[in-house]
This record gives C-alpha cells, sequence and structure tokens, in this order.
C-alpha cells in the first residue's frame, strides 16, 4: 500500500513533466507522425495512473475507461487505433490535472525525468520477469489492454461464454449502454452445448427496438431481422448484405463537430455489429468483412474532407466485394471445370452459392455431368439448389443424407462448400458435410472443397462443440399422418432437441481445397493466412 | 362337412395374413413390429398343421413350403416370415427323425455323409406315417411360440451388463428391442441418449417421447448431426430388420453412416437382434435388399420438375463394421 501511496504522490508531481511529455506525443500523432514502442507505452502508462488518481472522485473519467472496454469487444482492432483512443483520453485528463499540478513545487525536470526513467526500467525488468509481462514491453502491436497492469488476458468472444454467468452480466451492460436490445436464449439446452446461446426464429430482437430507431441505422434493423428468420442466409450472401448495408450507413453517416470520421465511424459502427450479433452470430466471412472495414476507416487521414472520406470508403467496399467473392468465385470455378470431366456424377450438398457457381459455369462450358443433390432436415436447403441447378438444364437426382451409402457408388466426385477454413486445415461447414466427407473416403471417392480464401480464419477446432450455432429447436419438430410426436417438448422435461447449423470436417477426408490462389491441400491454410497478413 | 369349414376358415387366415402383409410393408416401416410378425406367422402355421390335411411328414412339409412362399412373396422385405417357416419346417424334421427313433445328431452326419455319396434326395426319409407326429409337432410349434413371447424380455435382462451410469448412447430410428433394452437399463442407472430422427419418416421422434416416459435424458437430433455428435458418445445401440448369414445388417435407413461415424472414432456398435431376424440369405450384391417407397415423402409432386429422386428406407450394412450381437440365448433341445 505504501507504494501506491508513493506512486500517487509521485505521479502529482509528475504530472506537469508527463503532462508535457503528452502533448508532444499527441502533437506528434496529430501529425501523422507513428508513435514509437516506448510512447505508446508512456500513454498508456499515464494514463493508467490518471485513472487510479481519479478513480473515487471522478465519474467521467470511469466512463472513458468503460468506453474504452466497450470500443474493444470486436476480435481483434488494428494498432493504430488504440492509441487513436488514449490520445483523447490523456488530453483531457492532462488538461484537468495540469491546474491541480501547477500548484504543486515542481522538481528540476532532468531530475525527474532520470527518476521517472529509473522506475519505469525497474518496472520493465520486473515485468519481463513474469512469463506474461514480456508481451507488454515486446508487443509490436499493442492490442486492447486490460486497465490494469496485469498479464493480457485472451479476450474470448461473448457468443461461447453463456454459461459464465460474469459474461453475461458483462454482456448485458454493454448492450444497455449501447441500446441495443438483449435477446433471451429459448428452450432447454442439451448440457454439451450449455455454453452457447440458443434463440427462437419467433422472437427476433427487432421487436424490441422502438420505431424510429435512433441509435440503430433503418437498414441495419432490417438487415437483422433478415439474418435472424433466415432470410439471407449463406455466408456470401451475409457478407454482401452486410457490406452494402454499411455503405447505406456511411451514405447516412455525418461527422459530428469536434469528432474524426475516422474514429467516431468506427464507434458508431460498434452498436450495429452488436446488435447483428444479437440478430445471428458473425460468420467468419463477415468477421474478416467487418475487420477490413475498420481499418479501412482508420486508415483515413485527419485531413480528409467529409465527402472525400465517404466516397473513398463506399470505393473501398465495392472493390472489396469485387475482388473477395466475385473475381475470387469466377478464379475458383476456373480452376474447378479443370477437375470436371464428361461423364462425370457429381455430389454436391445443401446449397453453396460458389458450387452452384461452378457447376452452372461448367454446363455452360458444355461438359457432359449429372448431379446428385444430397439435402438434410431441418433446412432443406438442397431443395433450393434442385431448383437452381434445374433451371439451367441440368440433370439432377435430389436425396436424403440417410441415403448417402446406397447413392455413393454411383457418384465419381464430392463438391462441398465451405462456411470457414480454420487455421489446423479443419472445414467448418454446414452439419451434415463431415458425414459426407466420411462416407465418401469410405468409398474412395474424392471430396473437392471450393472456398473463397477470404473465408480462412486465424481460429483453430477439433470438434463442433466448442464454438457453433444453435438454431431454433423448434425447427426439427414435423407433422406426418397427422401426429406431431415432439410437439410439447417443451413440457417433458427429459426430453431435448438440438439444431446444430454447423460442423468441423477433419483434414484427412478432404482431398483438395480450390482457392482463388489456386489448388491447395486443406493443410497449407496457415501459409494463405502468413502469406495474407504480410501482404496487409 | 366340418373339414371343409376348417379348411375355408383356415384359407381365409391365410388370405387376410397375406393382404396384412401387403398392406403393411408400403408404410413406415413398421406398422407392426416383426416380433407380432414372427408370432402371427407361427401361429398360422401351427393353425395350417392342425387344420390341413396331410399323411406324413413330407406332404406336411410340401403345404408349409407353399404356404411360406406364398407369405414371403406378399412382402419380401419382411424376413421374418421365412425365416420362421424355415424354423417350422426343421422342427418337422427333428419330429420326424424322432419318431423315428434315431438320435439328432447321427442323423445330422448320416445326411451329410448320405448327401456326399449317394447324392439322392432324402425324401424318401420322410414318407413314413407316424400318428403322434401331428401332437409332436404342434407342441413343439407351442414351445416355439413361448419363446417368441419371451425374446425382448431376454435381451433387456442383460441391459445391465452393456450400460454404465453417465453414458451416452447413441441410437437411430425406432426399434421396441432397443427400447426395452434402454428401458430396463434405465431403472437402475442414469445415461443420456441421443435419437437420429431418421428422416423423411422420422421414427425417431416416437423412439424419443417413448424413452423420456422413463425419465431418459434424450436428445433428438437431425440425421445430418450424427458425425458431429459421434466424438461424445460411449456406444452405439441399433436395433435391425434382419441380420445376414454373413454377419451383415440390413437395418434402417442411416445406418451404415452411424456405423462409418462409430468405427471412426472407435465406438462400439452393438446390434440387439432376436432370434427370429436371423436369417441365412447373404447378400451377393449392394443392390439386392433395397426397398424403395415413394419419393413423395421427399419431394411432394406439387413442387416441380425434378427428374429422379431416391427414397431408401434400408440399407445393408457391412460385416466388418459391426461390433457384438446380443441375442436371445439359444436354447438345446
Amino acid at each position: 500500500m505504501a507504494d501506491s501511496d508513493g506512486r500517487q504522490v509521485d505521479s502529482i508531481n509528475h504530472s506537469t513533466e508527463e503532462g508535457v511529455k503528452l502533448q508532444e506525443i499527441v502533437q506528434a500523432k496529430c501529425e501523422g507522425k507513428e508513435l514509437t514502442r516506448e510512447e505508446k507505452q508512456r500513454l498508456r502508462k499515464e494514463k493508467k495512473q490518471h485513472k487510479k488518481n481519479k478513480k473515487d472522485d471522478r465519474g467521467p473519467p470511469e466512463k472513458e475507461k468503460e468506453k474504452e472496454k466497450a470500443s474493444v469487444p470486436a476480435p481483434s482492432k488494428p494498432a493504430t487505433q488504440s492509441p487513436a483512443h488514449k490520445a483523447p483520453v490523456p488530453v483531457n485528463a492532462s488538461a484537468s490535472e495540469s491546474p491541480v499540478a501547477a500548484e504543486k513545487p515542481a522538481k528540476s525536470k532532468a531530475e525527474q525525468r532520470a527518476e521517472r526513467r529509473a522506475r519505469q526500467d525497474t518496472e520493465r525488468a520486473s515485468k519481463q520477469g513474469k512469463k506474461e509481462g514480456g508481451q507488454l514491453s515486446a508487443s509490436s502491436k499493442p492490442k486492447a489492454t486490460p486497465n490494469e497492469l496485469q498479464p493480457v488476458v485472451k479476450r474470448l468472444p461473448e457468443h461461447i461464454q453463456v454459461d459464465d454467468p460474469a459474461a453475461l452480466k458483462k454482456l448485458a451492460k454493454k448492450l444497455e449502454r449501447q441500446q441495443v436490445p438483449l435477446r433471451s436464449d429459448y428452450g432447454y439446452k442439451v448440457s454439451l452445448f450449455s455454453h452457447l446461446h440458443q434463440y427462437s426464429r419467433k422472437n427476433p430482437p427487432t421487436q424490441q427496438i422502438s420505431i424510429p430507431a435512433t441509435v440503430i441505422h433503418p437498414s441495419i434493423v432490417r438487415l437483422g431481422l433478415q439474418y435472424s428468420q433466415g432470410i439471407i442466409a449463406g455466408s456470401n450472401a451475409r457478407s454482401v448484405a452486410l457490406l452494402h448495408a454499411f455503405k447505406q450507413v456511411i451514405r447516412d453517416y455525418s461527422t459530428p463537430p469536434n469528432e474524426e470520421l475516422s474514429r467516431d465511424l468506427v464507434n458508431k459502427l460498434s452498436p450495429y455489429i452488436s446488435f447483428l450479433s444479437q440478430c445471428r452470430p458473425l460468420s467468419a466471412s463477415m468477421g474478416n468483412a467487418i475487420k477490413y472495414i475498420k481499418k479501412e476507416i482508420s486508415n483515413i487521414p485527419s485531413q480528409c474532407k467529409e465527402e472525400e472520406a465517404k466516397r473513398r470508403l463506399q470505393e473501398c467496399i465495392d472493390s472489396y466485394i469485387n475482388e473477395k467473392i466475385i473475381l475470387a468465385s469466377e478464379a475458383i470455378s476456373k480452376y474447378a471445370i479443370e477437375k470436371i470431366s464428361d461423364g462425370d456424377v457429381i455430389l454436391v450438398y445443401g446449397c453453396s452459392s460458389l458450387v452452384n457457381h461452378i457447376l452452372c459455369e461448367a454446363f455452360e462450358k458444355q461438359r457432359k455431368f449429372r448431379v446428385i443433390v444430397v439435402d438434410s432436415r431441418p433446412r432443406l436447403e438442397g431443395k433450393e439448389a434442385l431448383r437452381r441447378l434445374v433451371k439451367k438444364g441440368i440433370r439432377c437426382t435430389y436425396v436424403l443424407i440417410s441415403a448417402l451409402s446406397y447413392i455413393l457408388p454411383e457418384v465419381s466426385k464430392v463438391f462441398l462448400g465451405a462456411h470457414a477454413l480454420l487455421a489446423n486445415g479443419y472445414v467448418m461447414s454446414r452439419v451434415g458435410t463431415s458425414q459426407i466427407a466420411l462416407v465418401a473416403k469410405a468409398f474412395n471417392v474424392p471430396v473437392l472443397v471450393c472456398c473463397e480464401t477470404y473465408k480462412f480464419c486465424e481460429r483453430v477446432q477439433t470438434d463442433s462443440f466448442v464454438s457453433n450455432e444453435l438454431d431454433d429447436p423448434d425447427d426439427l419438430i414435423v407433422t406426418r399422418n397427422g401426429k406431431t410426436h415432439l410437439e410439447n417438448w417443451q413440457t417433458v422435461k427429459s426430453l431435448g432437441l438440438l439444431n446444430l447449423v454447423y460442423d468441423v470436417t477433419p483434414p484427412d477426408f478432404v482431398d483438395l481445397v480450390i482457392t482463388d490462389l489456386g489448388m491447395i491441400p486443406c493443410t497449407s491454410v496457415p501459409v494463405v493466412l502468413r502469406v495474407k497478413n504480410v501482404d496487409q | 362337412m366340418p373339414g371343409a369349414d376348417k379348411e375355408t376358415d383356415l384359407s381365409e387366415r391365410i388370405e387376410s395374413f397375406l393382404s396384412e402383409l401387403k398392406r403393411c410393408g408400403s408404410g413406415a416401416g413398421s406398422l407392426r413390429g416383426s416380433a407380432e410378425t414372427a408370432r402371427e406367422t407361427t401361429a398360422l402355421l401351427r393353425r395350417t398343421t392342425a387344420q390341413a390335411r396331410w399323411g406324413n411328414a413330407g406332404e406336411l412339409m410340401e403345404i408349409i413350403r407353399k404356404e411360406g412362399r406364398r407369405m414371403t412373396a406378399a412382402q419380401p422385405s419382411e424376413t421374418t416370415v421365412g425365416n420362421m417357416v424355415r424354423r417350422v419346417l426343421k422342427i418337422i424334421r427333428e419330429e420326424y427323425a424322432r419318431s423315428r427313433g434315431s438320435s439328432e445328431e447321427t442323423d445330422q452326419q448320416e445326411s451329410l455323409h448320405k448327401l456326399l455319396t449317394s447324392g439322392g434326395s432324402s425324401e424318401d426319409n420322410f414318407r413314413q406315417h407316424f400318428a403322434h407326429l401331428k401332437a409332436n409337432v404342434i407342441e413343439a410349434i407351442n414351445e416355439l411360440l413361448t419363446e417368441l413371447e419371451g425374446t425382448t424380455d431376454n435381451i433387456s435382462m442383460q441391459a445391465l451388463e452393456h450400460i454404465h451410469s453417465n453414458e451416452v448412447i447413441m441410437t437411430i430410428g425406432r426399434s421396441r428391442t432397443v427400447e426395452a433394452f434402454l428401458k430396463d437399463a434405465a431403472r437402475k442407472r442414469k445415461f443420456h441418449v441421443i435419437v437420429a430422427e431418421c428422416a423423411p419418416f422420422c421414427q425417431g421422434h416416437e423412439m424419443a417421447t417413448s424413452l423420456c416416459k422413463e425419465d431418459i435424458e434424450t436428445t433428438v437430433i437431425p440425421d445430418a448431426a450424427i458425425f458431429a455428435v459421434m466424438s461424445r458418445v460411449n456406444k452405439v445401440i441399433i436395433g435391425t430388420q434382419t441380420v445376414l448369414a454373413n454377419g451383415g445388417l440390413r437395418a434402417v435407413n442411416g445406418t451404415h453412416t452411424l456405423a462409418l461415424a462409430a468405427k471412426h472414432h472407435s465406438t462400439p456398435l452393438i446390434v440387439c437382434a432376436p432370434m427370429f431376424k436371423l436369417s441365412p440369405q447373404f447378400p451377393n450384391e449392394e443392390d439386392t435388399f433395397h426397398k424403395f417407397v415413394s419419393p413423395h415423402e421427399v419431394l411432394p409432386f406439387t413442387e416441380g420438375n425434378v427428374t429422379q429422386q431416391h427414397l431408401t428406407p434400408f440399407s445393408t450394412l457391412k460385416t466388418e463394421i459391426v461390433n457384438k450381437f446380443r441375442k436371445k440365448k439359444l436354447t438345446q433341445k
């Protein structure tokens, strides 16, 4: 305790010194110079000390601390953003602090500087002694830091922590602050999945929003409703719809006075993203798209005029959609068509926009093949794929997934779409994909997965339980011959319905992955991720 | 005349049984369970023995064979009928041999030896007339019927040897044998059951609601999620429609996938099958035993132009995948 008191006294003495240093740093930032590592650390440390001082007597700094925490929930933030957030705080803090500090007798600047440096060195040494402490001094990209000098804690995504009441409370507080409605879980959850949300389609969160919605842009509300009701489904469709909605948001955005577009717009987007993830958990492709947009927004130079900035952002979004989705699917079709020969019998599962596109292109290029569409309850997405392919004129057969081992001896190739490709080579896709890959392997039929590179994700997963999505359990109820057996499943206490959305396929079942960068084996995904990170 | 009445009565019963068989085949698999079919077949054969006109064992066997052929032709997928007919024929042969006085084993050896050396048919052996043959045969068939009554109970009695507490068991579709098996174990142990619903008939739903009545923790999953949840399953227990001569199974659609998934995760697969499901038929090709049902269940005809649909309620299961059998214990006669 003596130490902290001593530190407090010293900090007040140092505040003038610090204040000067801070102003220098803030000036440097405004001029667009890149902050050195030391300067960033100094900023951070100063801010923490300010907060410690004002914890008891001042309210606003508390809010600022919370605001900083709130702006952090997105999975990862670009480096330039954190100093941007910290800069206003120290400026305000130092502004309020300097009148107080001016009264205290100031030591000579050189002595203070030396003392401070010595203290920082000892602290740095002690931190490096601790295992996790090395991160603070050695971090090249400071991630969103916790508000105390503790070892960095991995921030888990909220949607897999439903069984933790502390995490739920934190989420509720955050949503309240952002004025986003909180959606409650529905129905009995199977114990293996108590860490995931389970929502009912009959209660979309849009019901709890007042009209007109002041905080959430109407196109986002519409998008959220479309997600939660399943009107827009499929990872490409969801990403494209998200990007278009963001374009609309940017078009309608106007910078409030005394704010910079690069910071304020990102803050505006946070409640929208929370709202959308309440409607339906974000997909990996959407996550990557959001990361890209946030990076582009924060890279807008401050002297850029608003109109120019908005135009630039909209161009960025258009080029993202064009490059990563549309042109990528053209490239993938070109590679995939090489793999389709005349007389092939191709098996597809569910409705993947990319696979449908490939088959239609191959048909136009006069390849002779026929298609078997495998479908499964309760979504029955294969019917949509069937409709599209038959409209083109392709010969199709339709089976349910239980008839798979009957139909597979006829099949020559299996084409599957993917929701995401994980860093350990596992393919995350619609539930049932792993089953198809398993049985195809047993019958020695080659399995080809088609996936754009923007769906590659850094996560690692080995089973379908840890991170998944639970759909509305009422979808499993069906009426046959006038009898609905599961009608009152809620009343029976030992009965649970499980409606999984995704599952992961191990890489040994997959023979080839066709991406816009070429045809790669499943295990090369981390290489592609590394190359992409270097590029960006 | 009483004899003629009996005969018409008998043929009426046989006709009604055949029409029942024909009708129930096109539905959701088992409007009547195979145990009932077996029981009814045996009862019918007993009545035939009692009421039909025959002089010696050979004639009786001819009559039974003829009726048996008609019954299997009515519903080829219902193999229990054929199995029961074969059992009754065996009973007749045994009773005949016993009446003749020779013991069973030597008779078998003799007949094999005879087959090898003489190559002649053993038909002449059955021409002798015995007074008490009818009564003996009917008594033996009654014993067979009591055996049939007890099959499910006998299987369920072994449940506690195979299920430990806090286990996760997976099953597919609806099997009365497995249901009784699990319910018996649930009286003493607490475990969790995952039922794959088995589209499009979704018999898994009935199974789940019936298990819940005994307070067994049940979860219903769609067929697509079988592999996804298999990693958390400790045992797979299934019922089957037929057990083939090479050890393979003819079971409800989706069982092959379930078995492959279990093999991948090295999960033991237990099949509960009573005696009357064992069949001497071999699956010569993969396609020989499939039964097709109208695709209307899957894609109604109103939904536009579609060229080809397949709907198979049964699928054959390779031998290597099946792990163990639990049959009713064979009683030596």
